[in-house]
């Protein structure tokens, strides 16, 4: 028993030495445990930074041999040991701005459809079934994309492609080829499907902080409902807008097993986004367990580096452009 | 007046032009959910049997289950979220209670922010580097750190809303009582925020169960029986990645049944994860 009356804690009255003892007990206690969530803190830090320092350490070997060519060389040969970054960063870059490109209006239709359009008892599921798709792990898009869609592709959207576009000047290369199936644009189009939801799940969010009554003041001038999102809505959620678009391009770009299934895997850069084409991460993934010598391994590794460098940007731009709209909607 | 009629015709136009856009963009989101399940169902469920879950990989041409990746996946996300949950809680706990103010939190959940989406694979090489490397061989501890690391940035993420959520007056009232801080802590703001913790933690089981990037070389494969935690271990997502890419027949109908097995798996996680943090939010 701890004596609770207010005695002055004392060396010579037993009971206050008692309840010194109890109080320090309860101070270090409070101490170890204040050290150990800072050190679990800290420990994230420090994650970031051991990821940095054996991505750069890895990755020496690499780029003591090829220097910073090695960033703007295509061709990638295990059998002579010459290697460059160019194809892979291309393909992921492109695939990525495709994605944007198709996930973007699509998920700030569903986004303004959910805030705007959408009666009230539908809102709920169809919201859920989207952030559903967020959660399917990227290797059944991969499988489904490489047996269900891309064969669909083939057959319908590829040969129409090529018949509409095939011919006219300037955009004959880019719908170049025949039609694979598998290639740049079935990987985009599986990277938009998989990065939809991110869009979508932040837009719905940005849009919800716009203040009722700035809505409510267009709609009773005569607004209509595509005016008020288009010179209300929008303008006032811009910034979180593009920071949630940047958070999905980051999820694009390092995202792994989805394209590798649908890409093919060629180390090469075609005008074409019909073509099979590789990115950073697919290059990665289905060369790294099968790379022999130190230079191969650590060329890989060096792609690794770019690729988180590329995503830490994008990112931590995603990031600092949604922390500005918090701190707007804050004030 | 007629003038005035064209355009209020045109903007009406506009408006159901959009409108219509915004639901085709909802139908074709729901639509594909519904025909990636669809396929899943129709292509994986005929494999569905007993045998799946009691046999070995098969050899190419021969009959079997997926008992032994099922087995090695469980085996690496329990280690993963063990060692990751409890550390992830910690930071999280540091940036809601100790340190909330302090200009170390703000730094904290920028980079944790990152992490949260930075790419898998680029973990899998991370982990291959200090652990694979140095000790020369592929192991399924290996494939279980590669997980916790991305479990650690999730948990840290919702612990830290969680205990956010937590009214301060609760804080202070424990405070008045008398009690240090880390007892506040443990016995008033961790059960106020119970539910949506664990909600966390499910997330990430959900998340990492999935994930096959960063096993592919730390915990590599394994076509045998193994729980050897210090040898190569076999799991369900890289199974299904071997598999779907091989030319038998026998082998990529097994990789539709692992592809039903672990969405099925995944989406019952999210919706209990969902459903936990919903029943917390209405109290």
């Amino acid at each position: 028993m701890v004596d609770v009356t207010l005695h002055l804690p004392t060396r010579s009255n037993v009971a206050g030495a008692e309840r010194e003892v109890v109080l320090g007990r309860l101070r270090r206690q409070d101490q170890v445990f204040r050290a150990l969530t800072f050190g679990a803190a800290v420990s994230v830090l420090v994650i970031l930074g051991a990821v940095f320092v054996s991505l750069i350490d890895g990755s020496i070997p690499a780029f003591r041999k090829f220097g910073l060519s090695f960033l703007i060389t295509e061709s990638w040969n295990p059998v002579t040991e010459k290697f460059g970054a160019l194809a892979p960063v291309y393909g992921t870059l492109v695939t990525s701005a495709l994605a944007m490109l198709i996930a973007v209006p699509i998920g700030l239709g569903i986004a303004i459809f959910l805030t705007e359009l959408c009666p009230p008892i539908l809102r709920r599921p169809i919201g859920i079934a989207i952030e559903l798709l967020a959660g399917i792990p990227s290797i059944i898009y991969g499988i489904w994309g490489l047996f269900f869609f891309a064969p669909v592709l083939q057959q319908t959207l590829q040969p129409f492609l090529i018949t509409v576009f095939g011919n006219v000047p300037g955009l004959s290369t880019l719908f170049a080829g025949p039609p694979y199936g598998i290639g740049v644009l079935t990987a985009a189009l599986i990277l938009a499907i998989m990065v939809l939801p991110f869009v979508t799940a932040i837009s719905r969010d940005v849009f919800e902080t716009v203040p009722s009554v700035l809505k409510e003041s267009a709609y009773g001038l005569g607004c209509t409902r595509v005016e008020v999102v288009r010179r209300v809505v929008i303008p006032y959620t811009r910034v979180g807008v593009i920071g949630g678009a940047m958070l999905g391009l980051g999820r694009a770009l390092g995202e792994t097993m989805a394209v590798t299934f649908v890409i093919g895997n060629a180390h090469r850069i075609s005008g074409s986004i019909l073509a099979p084409g590789t990115t950073i991460s697919a290059t990665i993934a289905n060369e790294f367990t099968e790379a022999v010598g130190d230079i191969y391994t650590s060329s890989l590794i060096a792609l690794g580096l770019i690729l988180f460098f590329i995503t830490f940007v994008v990112l931590a731009c995603a990031r600092l452009m949604l922390m500005r709209l918090e701190y707007k909607a804050g004030k | 007046m007629d003038l005035d009629n064209a355009r209020y015709r045109q903007r009406k136009r506009r408006n159901a032009t959009n409108s219509i856009l915004c639901v085709s963009a909802t139908v074709l989101g729901v639509g594909i959910l519904a025909i990636i399940l669809g396929t899943l169902v129709y292509k994986g469920f005929s494999g569905l049997s007993v045998e799946v879950f009691t046999q070995m990989t098969p050899p190419p041409g021969s009959a079997g289950g997926l008992l032994n990746p099922i087995v090695g996946s469980l085996i690496m996300t329990v280690i993963g979220v063990l060692i990751g949950a409890p550390l992830g809680m910690l930071a999280g706990t540091y940036m809601a209670e100790y340190g909330r103010y302090s200009k170390m939190t703000s730094v904290v959940r920028f980079i944790n922010d990152i992490l949260l989406s930075a790419p898998s694979i680029v973990m899998g090489l991370f982990v291959y580097t200090i652990m694979v490397a140095p000790m020369g061989h592929f192991s399924g501890f290996a494939g279980a750190i590669a997980l916790a690391v991305l479990v650690i940035p999730i948990v840290v993420r919702t612990t830290e809303d969680m205990l956010l959520l937590v009214p301060g007056s609760l804080r202070e009232a424990s405070a008045a009582l008398g009690m240090p801080r880390a007892l506040m802590i443990r016995k008033v703001a961790y059960k106020a925020a119970r539910a949506g913790m664990i909600t966390g933690v499910l997330l990430a089981v959900a998340r990492v169960s999935g994930e096959t990037a960063p096993l592919l070389f730390t915990a590599l494969n394994n076509q045998f029986w193994s729980t050897n935690l210090n040898a190569p271990l076999s799991s369900l997502p890289v199974v299904i990645f071997q598999f779907a890419l091989s030319p038998y027949a026998d082998w990529q109908r097994l990789a539709w049944v692992g592809a039903l097995i672990i969405t099925l798996a995944v989406l019952a996680l999210s919706i209990a994860a969902r459903w936990l943090g919903s029943s917390r939010t209405s109290q």
